[in-house]
């Protein structure tokens, strides 16, 4: 009955927002655009079909817009969270629910977690409830399942989406490979962080070499690859730099090890997880290679992170690296991006660079900030108004709109709330509803 | 400087009951009992500051006087005479944050096989093993956890057993040995776990328990055992008993620890049903259960642990990572406060101890949204007065009351906001982290020369 509920706001939304293609204009708050405007005081936001038509302190109405008051509200892009596994993971114990690894033989560039994408996983509700209107959803290296198998250096293909109603979930499909260096990368090559440069290494190698003779491979006259053609397939795309590589690596100098050979293979390098990319941050900055941060560690959870603290966004930033925050464990309370920002800003990171790096930066990392990402005309009209400053662990959003249609603001969470304030009631809980 | 000789008493009151168990050495402190020894410390007044007494009560332009490591006065325009003054504009004084949930030093930084000392996974009930003997006190975690404000802990066995052994409480101050660190006076915790761990650690070797009613004949099977060894120790001690003690057992003794109602019972302890069950073993064996901890869903029960004065431990938002998470709310802390439970904010975990302040206006926020306010003054509650209850030592810390221990933090702002960081720590009127002058702070004989900020290679 529940279900039925929910997806009757839904329809009700899009036929609202999708039928009339009326306008929408939000007027009153305090803007934070993200984009070349900056911050605008009392502005109007005009929204049609689905997409930012005007912003700005002088904006004319039109008379048949849906007008929203939000005077005295504060307004932000929606949040973007690069890393994890919302609507790949609904309970992370539960192994059925979970599908955001391969273990196997298989080398797994290939490996494609866009498939198994659910949409209507509670986590994308209790998720966009509190700001987050796009995720990058990204396989994950993991320990081995109980006949031995295990993760490999590639863990497979991410994606790009969006948390709101429509259809069209993809943004991006296969917009990164996920590789892992490190620890991680030691545990799953044989047990040197090197086995695993050299298993990337001959894979790119032969992906060159599968792009120059793909004739003579495909009538098998020509030599054996180390991985399949489906792979090679996958890094390709990477060679092309239509995808980047995201490598999940903490140490320096694994970290230099990634710049090297970004710049040999001529690849978009990504670093995730970054503990210690402050050490290196002139040199990623002059390779142009962004980084995807967890922005609350500064503890040694292992020897890769010896050198973790709370101010490396400020001085990447400073340094001129394009910073995001994400944690890869974040799939349930990816919403956490605005704590992140904010114990930054507590360690020197500006407020505007903070705001940036869980909105328009991850955007940019992914190369999906033509169409997201800030609040400009021609973009998609994804945005939070929230109760006060957005990055207040105290503060929260009245609402959120993806694509231009404000979501339902009810989550599993809410529902089960709201259920147990009731305490007046004479009937058990199950009868509450 | 400080006195030494003030702070005997709560240990010489620590071996008086120590002297009750049974040992052949009666001479010098007992064995494994606390040795901390507070840090010298000046008579201190931090002046004109926004005081969160942990009471409930919010004194604005108001000073907090430390003298000879306890809390002398708080109040406003108090005589500065010969001590020395800390400006405290625009700060906000709390009580040092206390965490019940911890498994520093037992889990230490970083998360090695090597240091991995918390869970004895050998049998279901492992109640004779005591978290302290793993306690690693070089865990650089004890001095992070020291910057986000906290001044004790409870450091417990891991959840893996029915009963996981003895949990210890801490000064945070990092000694050469836990001895060094105990809190003097603070009663033993006896860790129990519900639920999925321990029927999937031991169901998956073969063998019980393999369901939530495999744990629950086992808690009570245990429990009938340290009856039975209570009485006959309680039978030899007494004229009229006349028998002879029985073989001194390890784990009956933490038990029977309880049932006499000297050890506290920390209970793991995630689903609502599940909690309600525990509550009737405690009732048919007489004992108490002090504080549910990971009690997600404690919200559903703010009514009945009320009733049985059971504190609920608490993250702010965790859920989905098991199915006894999956009705997690961050409004729990919310609804239980608003029935006027015991309601405490716990870590769990190396980064959250740093900051609980934050985990608490995680909810402040969450019941903003459904129109319940949540001020400072109550909140900061959940992280101090209601964790120094769920340890039992209430009655020398956990407010800012006079004659209590000088356990103190001081912010820079309102601790429930992200951008505030702590500026000062006292413990027992020591100041022992300034964040403007790091000569003063603790640095961990792992950190020194791994570290680049601390004499490693950069």
């Amino acid at each position: 009955m529940k279900a039925a509920i929910r997806l009757g706001c839904t329809l009700l939304v899009s036929i609202s927002s999708a039928a009339l293609a009326q306008t929408t204009a939000i007027t009153g708050a305090t803007v934070h655009t993200v984009g070349p405007d900056g911050t605008l005081e009392n502005a109007t936001i005009l929204i049609n079909g689905g997409r930012f038509s005007d912003i700005g302190t002088n904006v004319s109405i039109p008379q048949d817009a849906q007008r929203i008051d939000a005077s005295g509200k504060i307004i932000t892009p929606g949040l973007f969270s690069p890393l994890g596994q919302i609507g790949l993971s609904e309970v992370s114990a539960v192994a059925g629910t979970n599908d955001g690894t391969q273990r196997g033989e298989d080398f797994a560039a290939s490996f494609d977690v866009a498939d198994a994408f659910n949409p209507r996983s509670i986590v994308v509700a209790i998720s966009r409830i509190d700001g987050v209107t796009r995720a990058g959803i990204t396989p994950r290296a993991a320990g081995p399942d109980e006949e031995g198998n295990k993760s490999q250096v590639l863990s497979g293909l991410g994606s790009v989406v969006h948390l709101g109603d429509s259809a069209e979930h993809f943004v991006k499909r296969g917009a990164l490979v996920v590789a892992n260096f490190g620890e991680t990368g030691s545990s799953v090559a044989g047990g040197s962080r090197a086995a695993a440069v050299q298993i990337l290494r001959a894979a790119l190698d032969d992906a060159i070499d599968y792009q120059r003779n793909k004739g003579a491979y495909e009538r098998r006259a020509w030599r054996d690859y180390s991985v399949s053609a489906a792979d090679l397939d996958a890094l390709q795309s990477v060679l092309d730099r239509n995808a980047a590589m995201l490598f999940n690596v903490n140490r320096a100098s694994d970290i230099s090890v990634v710049l090297d050979i970004a710049a040999e293979y001529n690849i978009r390098a990504i670093i995730a997880g970054g503990s210690e990319a402050w050490m290196v941050a002139d040199h990623l900055a002059a390779a142009d290679v962004p980084v995807i941060l967890d922005g609350i560690n500064n503890l040694p959870g292992n020897f890769d992170l010896i050198n973790a603290r709370l101010d490396s966004a400020n001085i990447l930033v400073d340094a001129g690296v394009l910073v995001a925050f994400g944690a890869g464990e974040q799939t349930h309370n990816a919403r956490l991006l605005t704590q992140s920002a904010g114990i930054s800003v507590a360690n020197g990171l500006s407020w505007d660079q903070a705001l940036e790096a869980i909105t328009l930066a991850p955007a940019r990392i992914y190369g999906v900030d033509a169409t997201m990402g800030s609040i400009e005309p021609g973009k998609d009209a994804d945005l939070v108004i929230w109760s006060a400053d957005p990055l207040e662990l105290t503060s929260y959003p009245d609402q959120v709109y993806i694509q231009g249609d404000p979501v339902s603001m009810e989550s599993r969470q809410t529902l089960l709330r709201d259920r147990y304030l009731q305490t007046d009631s004479e009937l058990p809980p199950a009868f509450r509803h | 400087m400080n006195k030494p000789g003030i702070f005997l008493m709560p240990v010489a009151a620590l071996l008086v009951l120590a002297a009750c168990e049974p040992g052949p050495d009666q001479d010098g402190p007992a064995p494994y009992a606390s040795r901390y020894q507070p840090l010298p410390s000046v008579a201190t007044i931090l002046q004109g500051a926004t005081v969160l007494t942990g009471t409930g009560e919010r004194l604005d332009n108001a000073d907090v006087v430390m003298r000879d490591g306890k809390i002398a006065a708080v109040g406003s325009d108090l005589e500065v005479g010969d001590m020395t003054a800390v400006d405290a504009t625009g700060m906000w004084i709390t009580p040092g944050i206390i965490d019940v949930h911890s498994h520093l030093g037992d889990y230490p930084s970083p998360e090695v096989d090597a240091h991995a000392d918390g869970n004895e996974i050998t049998d279901p009930n492992t109640a004779e093993v005591w978290a302290e003997h793993s306690v690693w006190p070089q865990d650089p975690g004890f001095v992070t956890a020291l910057e986000g404000g906290v001044t004790s802990l409870q450091v417990l066995p891991g959840s893996a057993n029915l009963f996981g052994g003895r949990g210890v409480t801490l000064k945070n101050i990092p000694g050469r040995n836990v001895m060094d660190m105990k809190f003097p006076g603070a009663p033993y915790g006896l860790k129990m776990a519900c639920g999925e761990n321990p029927k999937r650690v031991y169901g998956s070797k073969g063998r019980a328990p393999s369901t939530r009613m495999g744990n629950v004949a086992g808690y009570r099977s245990a429990w009938i055992d340290a009856a039975d060894y209570k009485k006959k120790m309680d039978g030899a001690r007494t004229a009229q008993g006349g028998g002879e003690a029985p073989k001194r057992d390890l784990k009956l003794e933490t038990l029977a620890g309880v049932l006499d109602g000297e050890i506290l019972v920390h209970n793991h302890c995630y689903r609502a049903d599940e909690m309600s069950v525990m509550l009737e073993i405690a009732r048919e064996f007489g004992y108490k259960i002090t504080a549910f901890h990971h009690a997600v869903e404690a919200y559903k029960i703010a009514d009945l642990l009320k009733q049985n004065d059971t504190c609920a431990a608490i993250w702010a938002d965790w859920y989905g990572f098991k199915m006894e998470a999956f009705d997690g709310i961050r409004e729990n802390a919310a609804i239980l406060d608003r029935a006027d439970t015991c309601t405490v904010m716990h870590s769990d975990d190396a980064l959250g101890i740093q900051r609980l302040n934050q985990e608490s206006a995680k909810v402040i926020g969450a019941a903003a949204r459904v129109g319940i306010n949540i001020p400072p003054e109550r909140a900061v509650r959940w992280i101090s007065a209601n964790a120094a209850k769920a340890l039992g030592i209430d009655d020398v810390v956990g407010t800012l009351e006079p004659g209590k221990m000088a356990d103190v933090t001081v912010w820079d702002g309102n601790p429930f906001s992200v951008y505030t960081k702590t500026q000062k720590v006292y413990i027992d009127g020591a100041l022992v982290y300034d964040r403007n002058d790091p000569s003063v702070n603790p640095v961990t004989d792992f950190t020194l020369g791994t570290s680049a900020r601390h004499g490693g290679a950069q």
